[in-house]
C-alpha cells in the first residue's frame, strides 16, 4: 500500500515537471464557457472551435483549459479562480453578460487581459484588462435602423425575452427609435419556454405597427414570429443575430422566409462582395470548422471564438519580443498588444482597438441578411 | 378588451391550462402514493416532445439508447439483488423485459426513424420509448431509498431533474425542436379562430383523466394504489407491496407526461430545459388542489393556464411574477384552514 503511495506520489512529480517544464515557454489560455444551461447553444459552438484550434499562439506552444460554467455567473467566477491558480496568460469567455462580468471582475483585480464572448461591450471600470469580440447591440443596431428608415418604418413594435438579453435590446432601441423618429407603439416580453405569445401577439396586432423588433435568440425566438404570421401579420419581421443559426431555419421552416436581421458577415461568407475584407478570412475558416463539423454548421458564436483566437496569435507575436509568458510582464504586454490592434480581418469583420474602445468591430462587421426558400440571403 | 380577444385568450389558456392540468395529475398521483415529488416529470415530457419531433424529421432520437442504458443499469441492479438467492426464471423474466425489450424498441427505432412513418406510428413508438424509463427511474433510484423522509425524497428527486437535464442536452442539443401539429385544422367559433391542435389537446386530457378516473374506480390495480395513497403501512398489511405501487404509479404518471409532450410538442419549440419551468406550472396548479384532490388539481391548473394568459396580454412582464406569486395566497389559505389539524408528515419523520 505504502510503496504504491510512492509511486504515485513519484508519479505527481514526475506529471509537475513536465507542466513546470512546459510552462516555461507556453502560453496558458483560460477559456470559460457556457456549455451547458440556457446559453448552451452558444457555449457549445465556441467549444468545438477551440477543440480544432492550432496549438501555437503567435509561434509559441499553447494551452488551453477549458471550463463549463453552466451560464451561471458564480460559476464562471469559480473557473476564473481557478485560471488565475493555473497561472494563465489571458482568459476567453463567456458567452452571456452576467457569466462575461463575473470573470471581468477576477480579471481586472489579477490583472490579466480576458477577451470577451458576450453582446455586451467592457464597462468602463473594467477598460483597462477586458476586450470583446461580438458586434455590440450599438453597431448591429445602426445598420439595422438604417434599413428601418430604408423602408419607412413608422411604428415599431417590441417583443424580448423577460430579463437580461431583452433588456440589452430594448435599452437601444427606445433612444433610437425616438431619435429616428420611429414611435414605439407596444413593447411586449415573453418567457424563453413559454408555449404561447398569443396574448402579447394580439396586444402587438391592436397596436398596428409596420413592423416588428423580436429580442429573442435561437430557436426560442421563432415562436413570437410563428404566432405573428399565423394570426395574419402582413408587417416587416426584424430579428436581431442571435437568431442567425441553422436550427432557427430549421424549426421555421417557411415561415423564417423575409424576416430581416444583421450578422456577422462570416455566416454569409461566401455571398459577401470579394473586396470585404473579411471574405477570405471567413472562408477559410469555414473550411476548418465546417470541415469537421458538418455542411451548415455555422454559427456567429463559432466566428467570435475564432476571432479570438486571431487577435491573440496577433498580440502573443508582439507580446512574447518583450517577456515570458507566465509572467505579470508578460499580461501586460499582451494587454498592450491587444489595445494597439488595427485594421485586423477577421471572420466578423476589422478589429481596430484603442485606450477607449475595447470592443473593436464597425460598420463592416454588420450585414443585413434575410431568409429565401430556407436559406441566407445578403440583402446589401 | 372586446369579447372576441377575451375568447382568444380564454382559448389559449385552457390550451395550455389543459397540458398544466395533466402534469398536476401525474405530480399528485406520485406524490400520493410514493410521497416524491417528481420534479423530473417535466423532463420526461421534454424527451417525449422531442422524440416525437426528431421521429418527424427522420432523425434516429437518442432516447432509445437511453432506455437500454436504463435497463442494463436495472438488470444489474436485480442481478446484485440476485446475490441473495433468486429463480432462473425471475433472472430470465428480468433479462427479456430489462435487455431484450429496450434492445429490441433500440433496433425498431434505428430501422424505423429513417422512414417517413405516419404520425400516429411515430406516437406508439415514442410511447413505448419513453414510458417504460418511468417505472425504470423508479427501480435505479427511488425503489432502493423508498423508506427515506419525504424532504430526502425530494433532495433526490432534484437531483434527478439535472441528470436528465444534462441528458437531454446530450441527446438534442441546445436547440428546440417541434413536431407536426396531431391535427392540422382550423375553426371559426364565432369569430374567436380555434385550431385543430388546441382541439386535440382538450380531447385528449379529457379522454386521459377520464380513463384514470375508470381505472382508480374500477379496476383492482387502481384500488390498491388508492389503498397505498392513503394509508402505506395499512396497504402493506394486506398485500400491497410498496415497490410494485411506486412502479405502477411511475408507469402511470410518465405515460401521462409522455401524451402530455406530444400533445405540447406543435405548439412551441421545446428546449432540453424548458420541462421544468412548464411542470413547474402543472405544480402550482396541483399545489392548488393541496397535492392530494385530482379534480381540485386539474382546476387550479387550469386556472394557472387562464392567468398566463390573460397575465400576457396585460402585462407580460410581469406573466410569470403574476402566476408563480398565485401560490403566496393559496398556501396561506391551506396553513390557515389546517391549523391545529395534525400533520402526517411529522408522525413520518
Amino acid at each position: 500500500m505504502l510503496q504504491h503511495c510512492r509511486k504515485l506520489a513519484l508519479a505527481g512529480l514526475a506529471a509537475l515537471a513536465i507542466t513546470t517544464a512546459q510552462a516555461a515557454d507556453t502560453v496558458k489560455v483560460g477559456v470559460s464557457i457556457s456549455a451547458t444551461g440556457p446559453a448552451a447553444s452558444l457555449g457549445i459552438p465556441t467549444k468545438q472551435v477551440i477543440d480544432i484550434l492550432p496549438d501555437t499562439l503567435g509561434g509559441l506552444p499553447a494551452q488551453y483549459i477549458v471550463l463549463d460554467d453552466a451560464t451561471d455567473a458564480s460559476t464562471a467566477a469559480k473557473n476564473g479562480r481557478r485560471f488565475v491558480d493555473e497561472g494563465v496568460d489571458v482568459i476567453i469567455g463567456s458567452n452571456t453578460v452576467p457569466t462575461s462580468l463575473a470573470l471581468s471582475a477576477i480579471a481586472v483585480e489579477t490583472k490579466t487581459p480576458q477577451l470577451g464572448l458576450s453582446l455586451a461591450a467592457p464597462r468602463p471600470e473594467h477598460l483597462t484588462w477586458v476586450f470583446s469580440l461580438p458586434q455590440t447591440v450599438d453597431v448591429m443596431n445602426s445598420k439595422l435602423f438604417a434599413d428601418m428608415k430604408k423602408r419607412g418604418v413608422k411604428r415599431l413594435a417590441f417583443i424580448g425575452f423577460t430579463g437580461g438579453y431583452g433588456d440589452v435590446w430594448l435599452h437601444d432601441i427606445e433612444p433610437r427609435a425616438k431619435r429616428d423618429g420611429i414611435e414605439l407603439v407596444s413593447v411586449q416580453r415573453y418567457e424563453r419556454t413559454d408555449q404561447s405569445v398569443a396574448g402579447q401577439v394580439l396586444r402587438i396586432l391592436a397596436a398596428k405597427p409596420d413592423a416588428v423588433f423580436i429580442g429573442g435568440s435561437g430557436t426560442p425566438g421563432v415562436l413570437p414570429m410563428r404566432e405573428l404570421k399565423a394570426r395574419g401579420f402582413k408587417g416587416l419581421i426584424y430579428q436581431n443575430h442571435g437568431m442567425a443559426n441553422n436550427d432557427v431555419l430549421r424549426l421555421a421552416g417557411d415561415q423564417a422566409n423575409g424576416m430581416i436581421l444583421p450578422t456577422g458577415p462570416v455566416l454569409v461568407a461566401e455571398g459577401l462582395p470579394d473586396d470585404h475584407p473579411s471574405k477570405p478570412v471567413a472562408l477559410a475558416f469555414l473550411k476548418l470548422y465546417e470541415g469537421k463539423y458538418g455542411p451548415g454548421s455555422r454559427d456567429n458564436f463559432a466566428g467570435y471564438a475564432y476571432d479570438a483566437y486571431l487577435l491573440l496569435d496577433k498580440a502573443v507575436q508582439q507580446a512574447r519580443q518583450s517577456a515570458k509568458p507566465g509572467t505579470a510582464e508578460f499580461r501586460q504586454a499582451l494587454r498592450d498588444a491587444l489595445e494597439n490592434t488595427k485594421e485586423l480581418a477577421v471572420t466578423h469583420g476589422v478589429i481596430n482597438m484603442s485606450p477607449t474602445q475595447h470592443a473593436g468591430f464597425d460598420q463592416r462587421a454588420a450585414v443585413m441578411i434575410t431568409v429565401e426558400n430556407g436559406r441566407w440571403k445578403v440583402l446589401d | 378588451m372586446d369579447w372576441q380577444i377575451a375568447g382568444f385568450l380564454a382559448v389559449d389558456g385552457f390550451t395550455s391550462g389543459a397540458i398544466y392540468a395533466l402534469l398536476a395529475l401525474a405530480l399528485v398521483l406520485v406524490f400520493s402514493v410514493t410521497r416524491i415529488i417528481l420534479v423530473p416529470l417535466g423532463e420526461l415530457m421534454v424527451y417525449a416532445g422531442v422524440t416525437l419531433a426528431l421521429l418527424g424529421h427522420d432523425r434516429v432520437p437518442a432516447t432509445g439508447a437511453l432506455l437500454l442504458a436504463m435497463g442494463v443499469a436495472c438488470f444489474a441492479l436485480e442481478l446484485w439483488e440476485a446475490r441473495r438467492g433468486t429463480t432462473p426464471r425471475r433472472l430470465a423474466l428480468a433479462a427479456v423485459k430489462f435487455l431484450a425489450l429496450p434492445l429490441a424498441l433500440l433496433l425498431i427505432t434505428r430501422w424505423a426513424a429513417p422512414r417517413a412513418l405516419p404520425l400516429p406510428l411515430d406516437m406508439a413508438l415514442t410511447t413505448l420509448l419513453i414510458v417504460p424509463m418511468g417505472p425504470m427511474l423508479y427501480r435505479i433510484v427511488f425503489q432502493p431509498m423508498a423508506e427515506a423522509s419525504t424532504l430526502v425524497l425530494l433532495i433526490v428527486s432534484v437531483a434527478t431533474h439535472f441528470a436528465l437535464t444534462g441528458l437531454g442536452l446530450v441527446m438534442f442539443g441546445p436547440e428546440g425542436w417541434s413536431a407536426a401539429p396531431l391535427w392540422d385544422a382550423s375553426f371559426d367559433l364565432a369569430g374567436v379562430p380555434l385550431s385543430g391542435q388546441s382541439l386535440a389537446i382538450w380531447a385528449s386530457s379529457l379522454l386521459l383523466m377520464l380513463a384514470l378516473y375508470l381505472f382508480f374506480s374500477r379496476t383492482l390495480p387502481g384500488k390498491a394504489l388508492r389503498a397505498v395513497a392513503v394509508n402505506r403501512l395499512g396497504a402493506r398489511l394486506i398485500g400491497v407491496g410498496s415497490a410494485q405501487a411506486g412502479r405502477l404509479t411511475f408507469t402511470l404518471a410518465t405515460a401521462i407526461v409522455t401524451a402530455c409532450g406530444m400533445l405540447a410538442a406543435p405548439l412551441t419549440a421545446l428546449t432540453y430545459d424548458g420541462g421544468f419551468v412548464i411542470a413547474l406550472k402543472g405544480f402550482i396548479g396541483a399545489i392548488i388542489g393541496g397535492l392530494v384532490g385530482y379534480p381540485l388539481a386539474a382546476a387550479g391548473a387550469l386556472l394557472v393556464g387562464l392567468l398566463e394568459a390573460f397575465a400576457s396580454f396585460w402585462a407580460s412582464s410581469y406573466k410569470e411574477v403574476i402566476v408563480f406569486t398565485l401560490v403566496l395566497p393559496v398556501l396561506l389559505w391551506r396553513s390557515l384552514a389546517s391549523r391545529g389539524r395534525h400533520h402526517d408528515d411529522e408522525e413520518e419523520e
